[in-house]
C-alpha cells in the first residue's frame, strides 16, 4: 500500500476520566500502518473508550492522538480521516442502504457517488438491497452496510467497536473470516474492538489486552496465549492452571521449583517475575500441554517432565477431546485437554493419576497478583 | 339466546361503533346546521334546506376578519412554540445543566394551571407592564401555553433517538450544522410535527386565555361566543364543517401516502 492510505496511529499519554473515575489510564499505544489491531478486554475496561478517543467522539483528558506525522487530538470527528463501524450499527433509519453508504462521500461534497456506492454494495453483496430501509434488512446484513457505509470513505483508520457482538455464533464466525479478506484486500489499518478472545486472536495480528483502564499486555495472538505475563492475560486468554510454588534453586537457565511435595522447572527466560531463591511465583501451565497417565503407570512417565499426582474429579467429552478435573493438593482444580487418540479407560472420576508436561511448556507469573484475576469476568461476558 | 351470543361475538365492535358515534355526532349536528335556513337569529331549530351559508360564508360582518386573525394567530403561534419547544426538548434530553430537574417539572406547570386563573394572571401582567392589549398580547399568551405541549411531544421522541446515529454522522464527515438538518431534524420530526399541529388546534380554538388578553380585537373563538348571545349566523356552522373536512383531508392523506410507502418497500 502507499504511504498516503496509512500512517501509524499513535496514543501518547492518553487517558480519560469523568469525574473521579478513570476509564482509561494514561497508556501509550502504537497502531502499525496496515495492520488488524484488535483491543481485548472485558466491558467497561476501557477499550471503547479508547476507540471512540481515537474517532475523536470523546476528548482525551491527556494525551495526544496522531495519524501518521499528524496530530488529530483537537480535530473533530468530522475533520478526521477516520471512520467507525458502530457496536448497534447506527445506519440512519430515514435513510435507504444507497443513502447510509453514499453519506461520507456527499458530505465531503462529492457528487457522482453512484459508481462508487453501487462497486462498495456489490463488495459487500448487498447490490440487490440498495433500495430498502435498514430496518427491512437482517442484523447480518445491517452489519455488511454499515461496513460499507465507513470503508466507501477509504479512511486512513477503520474503527471496529465489537461489530459482531449482535450475531449468532454461525454468523459471526463467517463475517470474521470476512472482515478478514476485507482488510487483506483494501490495507487499510483496522482497529477493532472485541470482548470475545478467540475472535481476537483469530482476527488480529495484534492484541493489547486490557483489563480495568490499562493495556495488560501485547503482542502477537500467539504470543499472548503462550507466553502470558500477568494472571490476568493467562486467565482471560483460554484457560491456565496457576500453581503458586516456592524457588528452591537455579540451574543452568531453569529455575527449580517446590510446589507441595513434588518439585517443578521452569525456563528462566519464561518467567515474568523475579526469581530469588525463597521467593513465590506462580506457575502456569495450558490444560492442552498436560499428559494425564494412570497413577498405576507412574512409572512410565519419562524423566525430566514436571509432575503433579491428583485425583479425578469430572470428565467430560467434547468429540475433539476430553476434558479432565483433577484434585490435587497444589492446585483444587487442575484443567486438562486430552486428544482422543488413545482414551485410557481406566481414567474415569475417582481414579489416581498422574499430571505431566514438558518444562519448556512451563511460564511463571508473579505471585503478587490476584490468582483468578480474569476468571469471573469471562464468565459474566458468556452470560450476557 | 342467539341474539345474546350476536351480541357477545360482536361486542368490541359493538362499543367501537358506538363510541365513533358519541365522538361524531356533534360534527354531524354542525354540518347538517350548515345546511339550514333558520327562522329568525338563531339556528337551534331545522326549518329547510339551504345553501345560502355556503355561498357566502363571509356574509355576516365581522366573521371572516376574526377568522383571518385566528389563523394567523395560530400561524404564528405554532411557529413560535415548534421552534422555542424544540429547543427546550433537546436541551431537556441531551443536555445535563444544574436546574435540568426543575426546568423539566416547571414546563409541566402551565398544563396543570386552571385556564382561567392563568388568563386572569395573563392580564394582570399585560396591564402592569403598561402593555397594549391586541394581537402581540394574545400571540405572547398563545405561544406561552402552547410551549409545554411542545415540549411533551418533541421530548418523547428526542428521548427514543439513539445518539449514536448523529455520532454516526458526526463520524462521516458531517459536521455540527449537516448533523442537525441531515440527521437529527429528519429523525425528530414526527415529534416536532406532532407538537405543532397540536399547538395549531389549542391557539385556534383557545377562547378563555383569548378573551382575556385581547382587548377590543376579537378571534374566531370570541366572535363565536359574541354572537351566541344575539343569534347565531349558519356562517358559523359552515366555517365549522369547513374546518372539519380540510382536517380530514389532512389524515386521509397523511395515511395514502404512508400506505403507499409502504407498498413500494415490502
Amino acid at each position: 500500500m502507499t504511504k498516503d492510505h496509512g500512517g501509524d496511529v499513535r496514543l501518547s499519554g492518553i487517558s480519560k476520566t469523568y469525574g473521579s473515575f478513570t476509564a482509561v489510564h494514561p497508556l501509550d499505544l502504537t497502531v502499525p500502518e496496515g495492520s488488524f489491531f484488535a483491543l481485548l478486554g472485558a466491558s467497561g475496561c476501557g477499550k471503547t473508550t479508547t476507540l471512540r478517543m481515537i474517532a475523536g467522539l470523546e476528548e482525551p483528558s491527556s494525551g495526544t492522538v496522531s495519524l501518521g506525522e499528524q496530530d488529530v487530538t483537537r480535530l473533530p470527528p468530522h475533520k478526521r480521516p477516520v471512520n467507525t463501524v458502530f457496536q448497534s450499527y447506527a445506519l440512519f433509519p430515514h435513510l435507504d442502504i444507497f443513502e447510509n453508504v453514499a453519506f461520507g462521500l456527499r458530505r465531503r461534497g462529492i457528487r457522482s457517488v453512484k459508481k462508487q456506492v453501487d462497486e462498495m454494495l456489490e463488495l459487500v453483496q448487498l447490490g440487490e438491497q440498495a433500495r430498502k430501509k435498514p430496518h427491512q434488512l437482517s442484523g447480518g446484513q445491517q452489519q455488511r452496510v454499515a461496513l460499507a457505509r465507513a470503508l466507501i470513505n477509504r479512511p486512513k483508520v477503520l474503527l471496529l467497536d465489537e461489530p459482531l457482538g449482535a450475531l449468532d455464533l454461525k454468523l459471526r464466525r463467517q463475517m470474521q473470516w470476512e472482515l478478514g479478506r476485507i482488510q487483506t484486500e483494501v490495507g487499510i489499518t483496522f482497529v477493532h474492538v472485541t470482548h470475545d478472545q478467540e475472535e481476537a486472536m483469530t482476527m488480529a495480528d495484534t492484541v493489547a489486552v486490557m483489563n480495568a483502564g490499562r493495556v495488560e499486555q501485547l503482542g502477537s495472538p500467539l504470543d499472548l496465549y503462550e507466553n502470558p505475563r500477568t494472571t490476568f492475560v493467562a486467565n482471560f486468554l483460554g484457560t491456565s492452571n496457576l500453581i503458586e510454588a516456592e524457588v528452591d534453586s537455579k540451574s543452568g537457565g531453569d529455575i527449580v521449583l517446590k510446589a507441595g511435595d513434588g518439585k517443578l522447572v521452569l525456563p528462566e527466560a519464561r518467567c515474568s517475575a523475579p526469581a530469588t531463591a525463597g521467593g513465590r511465583v506462580l506457575v502456569g501451565v495450558r490444560p492442552e500441554k498436560i499428559s494425564l497417565t494412570h497413577a498405576d503407570d507412574a512409572g512410565d512417565v519419562p524423566v525430566g517432565r514436571n509432575r503433579i499426582t491428583g485425583k479425578i474429579t469430572a470428565t467430560s467429552f467434547t468429540g475433539v477431546s476430553t476434558q479432565y478435573a483433577v484434585d490435587s493438593s497444589v492446585c483444587p482444580e487442575f484443567v486438562v485437554y486430552v486428544q482422543n487418540i488413545d482414551r485410557d479407560p481406566r481414567l474415569v472420576p475417582g481414579a489416581d493419576a498422574v499430571l505431566h508436561w514438558s518444562p519448556a511448556h512451563t511460564f511463571g507469573l508473579d505471585a503478587a497478583q490476584d490468582i483468578d484475576a480474569g476468571v469471573e469476568t469471562v464468565e459474566e461476558e458468556a452470560a450476557v | 339466546m342467539a341474539l345474546l351470543r350476536w351480541t357477545k361475538r360482536h361486542l368490541v365492535v359493538l362499543a367501537g361503533l358506538l363510541t365513533l358515534g358519541y365522538l361524531l355526532l356533534p360534527n354531524v349536528v354542525v354540518t347538517v346546521f350548515s345546511f339550514n335556513a333558520p327562522k329568525g337569529r338563531f339556528n337551534y331549530e331545522w326549518q329547510t334546506f339551504s345553501t345560502d351559508a355556503w355561498t357566502d360564508p363571509c356574509g355576516v360582518a365581522g366573521l371572516c376578519r376574526s377568522l383571518s386573525l385566528s389563523l394567523q394567530l395560530a400561524a404564528w403561534a405554532t411557529l413560535g412554540a415548534t421552534v422555542l419547544g424544540t429547543m427546550i426538548a433537546f436541551a431537556l434530553v441531551r443536555y445535563r445543566f444544574r436546574a435540568r430537574g426543575a426546568v423539566n417539572s416547571l414546563i409541566f406547570l402551565p398544563m396543570a394551571m386552571p385556564e382561567v386563573v392563568m388568563a386572569a394572571s395573563l392580564l394582570t401582567l399585560f396591564l402592569n407592564l403598561g402593555a397594549q392589549l391586541g394581537f402581540w398580547t394574545i400571540l405572547i399568551a398563545h405561544i406561552m401555553f402552547c410551549l409545554s405541549f411542545v415540549v411533551v411531544a418533541v421530548k418523547a421522541r428526542v428521548m427514543s433517538m439513539d445518539p449514536r446515529l448523529e455520532e454516526a454522522a458526526r463520524d462521516l464527515y458531517a459536521g455540527p450544522v449537516q448533523t442537525f438538518v441531515r440527521v437529527t431534524l429528519p429523525l425528530a420530526a414526527p415529534g416536532i410535527a406532532a407538537g405543532a399541529l397540536l399547538a395549531f388546534a389549542l391557539s385556534f380554538d383557545d377562547f378563555i386565555i383569548t378573551n382575556f388578553t385581547a382587548g377590543s380585537t376579537v378571534t374566531f373563538p370570541m366572535f363565536v361566543w359574541g354572537s351566541a348571545q344575539r343569534g347565531t349566523p349558519v356562517q358559523i356552522n359552515v366555517i365549522g364543517t369547513a374546518m372539519f373536512v380540510v382536517a380530514v383531508l389532512f389524515v386521509l392523506a397523511g395515511m395514502i401516502v404512508g400506505n403507499r410507502r409502504k407498498r413500494q418497500k415490502p
